[in-house]
């Protein structure tokens, strides 16, 4: 409440991520749905106009809008993590109960220089936190950040 | 109990290092070799076809003795190649006769250490030593088997090392950890009682499992009742001599033979597990010892105690019988990943043992709360269109009257009544330090989390939910669960606020790690 824990969006870029990686997983049933048209099983159109429009919304609205839920702020002593469009989540961990800290980088993610920071604690329930689409460097530097911390609090 | 040699090694080098190490006991090897029987039975028939000795029966003792030689050296190899060193800061074990593993575990990271004796074992002074590490996969170090001396000079080294990793010298190994002021214990009195509630039919489906197993020594198929009235007709009875009345006796006589039985195995159980239960306070935590045949001694730091579980029943609870269990970082088993620490006791033998473990009892500020009821009258919304279709459906495809299709809307009612009696069973409360949240009917269990033991805090709202305004607040535990359910949203994110404060502050080895 009382530190200015502004929360920051990620960055724009994972928007662009998010809509290669839904494409790439709605590639397969759009094959599937095309195979089963040229062969003419059905009436056509039957799988393949319902299929495109709801691949377009996923690829084209859907990342948006998770987009824009996902927010974080680095505070003092603590990580908040919001997120969700469909099941919203706001999680807070308390740097010093983190055990350790992942930066991940997939191939997506890597030619946009994007990261992953995963946050892992020794609950049972949110054993690990994550928050994608942030730049490299920043990913790395709050991974530092959360270090010092934590060696400093162990003393 | 004199201390060990502290070798400052380096790391073992591959292979041949056999200074510094120590072997198992002995005697572990019978005891692994006699446990190991059974599972010699199928090679030892494999073997006997494999090498038609059918046909010469003076063969059969020695191929019988050559298996379980065989049997009995690969076992000694293992032994042999088998050591354990306690280092400086870890414990080592190497193992493996053909391909070597060596494991290291730093004392640090050892959450219990716990020492079993199966009957055998028991015969011989022998223990099992048990390492856990609270990894998440399973896989612990356990040393079986080893002297009783010899497991509770381990388990003191072991704590003595973790408590004074700063101190160098080892000779701070206080061996006053030994006896502790005894905190509950059972009686046989109590153990009957608890056997009583410990009412169980899992005889049955045993018995069915091994009758299953072994069907194809029976001649007849004991599943086939027309076979059993036939053997009864074969006998002289039939259905219809049977009176009325004597048939009535005949199901009454079942069904108090069923009872008699639940009872019986109940109290069996109970005696296996439990009997001669007594936990004690030592200096640094508490030690549990239990069992008939097979004993368990437990040894649970204070500081890895996260949450205190307080179980019921509606039938115990009347005559004041509860439970106490503890959250802790390390689990109990596979199964129970709560330590039990009473078994069945009143509330008054209770609190005192959780405030032993720096959990207080919940007092008068700790208002237990229900939860929104609008939080499970939201299921109505996926109920109803479901309802709705399979109306329509019937209707449609079954041909079915309206009258008849509408029968499915009494499932509304009785899905308000459950709904209903999951809101009246529900609590939660917060008092500045702790979190409460009592749940459940036949098993009633309230959860007392101190705050300062929360690892993380998160604020969902599924779409249901959304619907109606509530979110629930689910907390990082380590070794448990905890999540208050139908709470309003500035309640929720006060009571976050309040927890992170008391929580941030506090780094997890300060709280986990000191004495």
């Amino acid at each position: 409440m009382d530190e200015p824990d502004q929360l920051k969006p990620l960055d724009p870029a994972y928007v662009t991520v998010m809509r290669i990686g839904m494409a790439i997983f709605l590639a397969i049933p759009l094959i599937g749905a095309l195979v089963i048209e040229t062969a003419q099983l059905t009436a056509t159109g039957l799988f393949i106009i319902p299929l495109a429009f709801l691949a377009a919304w996923l690829v084209f609205v859907v990342p948006a809008r998770r987009y824009a839920r996902w927010q974080y702020a680095l505070g003092a002593d603590r990580l908040r993590i919001v997120r969700g469009f469909l099941f919203y989540s706001d999680t807070v961990v308390p740097l010093g109960r983190i055990q350790h800290i992942d930066v991940h980088q997939g191939p997506i993610m890597r030619r946009f220089d994007l990261a992953t920071l995963t946050v892992h604690t020794a609950g049972n329930h949110n054993a690990g936190v994550s928050l994608p689409g942030l730049r490299h460097e920043v990913a790395v530097a709050m991974r530092e950040t959360i270090r010092e911390y934590i060696k400093a609090a162990q003393g | 109990m004199s201390e060990v040699d502290v070798l400052p090694q380096p790391l073992p080098q591959a292979e041949g290092q056999q200074q510094g190490g120590q072997r198992l006991h002995p005697l572990g090897l019978f005891v692994s070799f006699i446990s190991g029987l059974p599972q010699l039975f199928l090679p030892i028939v494999a073997v006997l076809f494999g090498s038609g000795s059918r046909n010469r029966p003076e063969l059969i003792p020695l191929v019988i003795l050559g298996v379980l030689f065989v049997s009995l050296f690969f076992r000694w190899l293992g032994w042999m190649r088998f050591q354990y060193h306690l280092g400086e800061d870890d414990i080592r074990i190497e193992r493996g006769i053909l391909s070597r593993s060596a494991r290291s575990i730093p004392y640090d990271r050892i959450q219990d250490v716990s020492i079993e004796q199966k009957p055998l074992p028991r015969l011989l002074g022998l223990g099992e030593v048990k390492f856990e590490t609270g990894g998440g996969d399973g896989e612990d170090a356990k040393l079986s088997y080893v002297s009783l001396s010899e497991a509770e000079r381990l388990r003191e080294t072991i704590k003595a090392r973790k408590a004074g990793q700063a101190a160098t010298t080892g000779e701070t190994a206080a061996v006053e950890e030994e006896s502790g002021a005894t905190v509950f214990a059972m009686d046989t009195g109590r153990l009957l009682t608890l056997g009583l509630y410990s009412f169980s039919l899992v005889i049955f489906a045993v018995l069915g499992g091994v009758a299953q197993q072994f069907d194809f020594l029976l001649s007849y198929d004991i599943w086939d009742i027309g076979a059993w009235i036939g053997v009864a007709e074969d006998n002289g009875v039939s259905i219809e001599t049977i009176g009325t009345g004597a048939r009535i006796i005949g199901a009454l006589a079942a069904l108090a033979g069923l009872v008699a039985i639940g009872i019986l195995t109940g109290i069996i159980r109970t005696f296996l597990t439990d009997y001669g239960f007594r936990l004690e306070r030592t200096a640094k935590g508490f030690r549990r010892r239990r069992g008939l045949l097979t004993l368990t001694d437990v040894v649970m730091p204070v500081a890895r105690v996260q949450a205190a579980i307080v179980e019921t029943g509606p039938v115990r609870k009347r005559r004041g019988w509860h439970a106490l269990r503890f959250v802790s970082l390390a689990q109990e088993s596979k199964q129970e990943s709560h330590h039990m620490v009473a078994p069945l006791a009143r509330l008054d033998e209770i609190w005192p043992i959780v405030a032993e473990a720096g959990i207080a009892q919940p007092g008068e500020t700790a208002a237990l709360q229900h939860g929104k009821f609008g939080w499970w009258l939201s299921g109505f919304v996926i109920v109803l269109p479901i309802i709705f279709i399979a109306m329509a459906a019937l209707m449609l495809f079954a041909e079915a009257s309206l009258a008849r299709a509408s029968l499915l809307l009494l499932l509304l009612p009785l899905m308000l009544a459950i709904m209903t009696i999951e809101w009246r069973v529900y609590r939660h409360g917060e008092d500045g330090m702790q979190l409460y949240v009592r749940r459940g009917w036949w098993r009633q269990r309230l959860t007392i989390l101190p705050q300062v033991r929360v690892q993380s805090v998160e604020i969902a709202q599924s779409p249901l939910a959304r619907l109606v305004g509530l979110v629930s607040l689910r907390f990082g535990v380590a070794g448990g669960k905890f999540e208050m359910l139908a709470l309003p949203r500035e309640a929720a994110e006060a009571i976050r606020d309040n927890v992170l404060a008391i929580a941030a502050p506090v780094d997890f080895s300060v709280i986990n790690r000191r004495g």
